[in-house]
């Protein structure tokens, strides 16, 4: 006979409610691990975008994601000209804001070289740009409709195509423009700003300089060895796809996954508490019962058990309750929420060990019932 | 005459030591046999209690020798390791309050102690249906104890008590929490058991009104048996 199904049974009501509370953590906890998740594929995105092997940027620099870097524009002939490298592509990023229909836009532009390393792979709808100027590609994020025109800087755009899941590490959308308009976008100086510099005798700042060129390798030639002939130019640094990654997770990622590792600790121990407490209650109003049951002949194992079970019943209803609820809420969520299976999984395991961890209470109170306490005196 | 199925010689129980220690129990000498009601009587503090946590084995005494159905189980030490066992074989309680599980059914409530002792689940239901028909309350099995009245809770108890058929029946203060009407079906009944079952059957007791119920009473004052017959 399971005494601890009939127990919830008869307190079903609180069981419940204690169920949902538990599952309100624990999807907390689930939106944490997801927030995190996404976070990462959001920032790997990015830098996986121009499918490159190597990324050349300006030497001492870790750019141009983790650090700024500013290359002149004619470096991505110079790539493309070394042994191995199939193709190069100059490319550049900058964060604007743009008003837009009565709204602040934040949106992550990316200029490239139509046709070269950078140009996105595919579109969700749309057509790629193909006019020199005044065409943008937006990510559905942004939440713009082909057609529509978007004032960046000086100038408008037109959204011609959409691409999907192509955000910057931060969540905003990425628009790509050509390289010429973005460079216009990020170097060109105002009007007054540029008739000061000519006043003061300056030359004007030229714009063809940009963040980066990437390039792809020949099939069999390996990027580590390019990038060694890269860095020989003593203005140039040049890292590998994989550094490039590990550069960004490391620097831009680190600070969010500790923070989101410590928080979804902290959840957990909250957890814990309240399991424990809960258990700790429930086999309070359990006493005389639990020493009824030990003066009739119920060994320490059956004791044990009713609290165990109902704590295990507790640990996964709440995980599957909260599991649905993530997974039902995850799209009204403002950042992705990238649920892996293995992370609930390893929640699941995790609140298992935790709720007979926090049994601990309830069962130590138990065992240390007299028998005699359900006798009078 | 048969053995006796419950015996204490000589003993005795105290709690604490040096000039704190309180003897709850002196040199106790008693016997129970097949078929017989006794009960224990006494004010309170007199040592009942006691002696009925001694005889269920809850509490180990002092010194002394108990005899549970023929078998020695203490002689100035445990001689038994499994107690548990024990009570769940040879010994039923019956408590003032009733005591079911508040959780369990009244058909649960009788089935949990032959579960405990390892009888399968369906042989288990049909035994504890028997039990709560023999003692007229078959027709409240699948009521929760909230819902049954003092006396139905009381004969729920008792079925339970007597679900593993134990030769012993500890009762305490069975009847406190009844009218005398019920407290009278109540000793009637446990009278019934003691006779068909061939049961030794102690009643802790301050109910004046069943004092004439007992096939003896033992009466109990600071822990020394005054007076028995």
């Amino acid at each position: 006979m399971n005494l601890a199904l009939r127990d919830v049974r008869h307190n079903l009501g609180r069981f419940l409610l204690t169920c949902l509370g538990l599952s309100l953590l624990l999807g907390v906890v689930l939106s944490m691990i997801g927030i995190y998740r996404g976070l990462v594929d959001e920032a790997l995105t990015l830098v996986r975008a121009p499918g490159a092997d190597l990324w050349v940027v300006e030497s001492g620099t870790r750019g141009p994601f983790a650090e700024s870097s500013r290359i002149p524009g004619d470096t991505r002939d110079a790539v493309a000209r070394l042994a191995g490298v199939a193709a190069a592509g100059a490319l550049t990023f900058q964060s604007v804001e743009a008003a837009h229909r009565g709204r602040t836009l934040r949106l992550y532009v990316v200029g490239y070289e139509p046709g070269r390393p950078g140009e996105p792979k595919r579109l969700a709808a749309g057509r790629p740009i193909t006019r020199s100027h005044y065409e943008m590609l937006a990510d559905r994020r942004a939440g713009l409709e082909i057609g529509e025109r978007v004032r960046l800087g000086r100038d408008s755009y037109e959204v011609v195509g959409l691409t999907e899941g192509i955000v910057a590490s931060g969540g905003d959308p990425v628009v790509h423009l050509t390289l010429k308009d973005s460079q216009r976008l990020q170097f060109e100086l105002d009007p007054p700003a540029a008739r000061r510099e000519l006043a003061r005798g300056a030359r004007p700042a030229g714009l063809d300089t940009v963040n980066a060129v990437v390039a792809r390798m020949l099939p069999g030639v390996p990027a580590v060895g390019v990038e060694a002939e890269a860095a020989r130019w003593k203005h140039l640094g040049a890292l590998t796809q994989e550094d490039q990654e590990g550069l960004l997770l490391k620097s831009v990622v680190e600070k969010a996954r500790r923070q989101i590792g410590l928080f979804t600790g902290i959840l957990l121990a909250v957890s814990a508490v309240v399991i424990a407490l809960i258990l700790y209650t429930l086999t309070m109003d359990k006493v005389k019962a639990i020493a009824t049951l030990k003066l009739i002949g119920a060994p320490d194992r059956t004791i044990v058990a009713l609290i165990v079970q109902q704590a295990l019943a507790m640990g996964i209803i709440g995980w599957s309750a909260g599991t649905l609820l993530i997974l039902l809420a995850k799209d009204h969520f403002p950042r992705r929420l990238l649920l892996l299976p293995e992370d609930a999984l390893m929640l699941g395991v995790a609140v298992l060990v935790l709720c007979v961890a926090a049994s601990g209470l309830g069962v130590r109170l138990a065992l240390k019932v007299d028998p005699a306490t359900a006798l009078g005196g | 005459m048969a053995a006796p199925l419950v015996e204490l010689r000589g003993i005795a129980k105290t709690y604490g030591r040096g000039e704190t220690a309180v003897h709850a129990l002196k040199d106790t000498d008693l016997q129970v046999y097949p078929g017989q009601v006794v009960g224990l009587l006494g004010p309170s503090g007199s040592g009942k209690t006691t002696l009925l946590n001694l005889i269920g084995c809850i509490v180990e005494p002092t010194r002394g020798r108990l005899n549970l159905d023929g078998e020695t189980v203490y002689d100035g030490r445990w001689l038994r390791s499994d107690l548990r066992r024990l009570r769940l074989e040879k010994i039923g309680f019956i408590f003032q309050f009733h005591n079911l599980l508040p959780f369990l059914t009244a058909e649960e409530n009788v089935a949990v102690a032959l579960d405990l002792a390892g009888v399968p689940g369906a042989e288990a239901r049909r035994r504890a249906r028997a039990l709560l028909d023999y003692l007229e309350v078959g027709h409240r099995g699948a009521t929760l104890p909230s819902r049954l009245s003092g006396g139905e809770a009381q004969r729920v108890a008792i079925a339970r008590a007597l679900a593993n058929r134990p030769r012993i029946i500890l009762a305490d203060e069975p009847t406190a929490a009844l009218d005398s009407g019920r407290a009278g079906m109540v000793m009637d009944l446990l009278r019934r058991l003691a006779i068909e079952q061939q049961a030794a059957i102690l009643v802790v007791t301050h109910d004046e009104t069943i004092f004439g119920r007992f096939d003896g009473t033992v009466t109990l004052r600071d822990g020394r048996v005054v007076s028995s017959g």
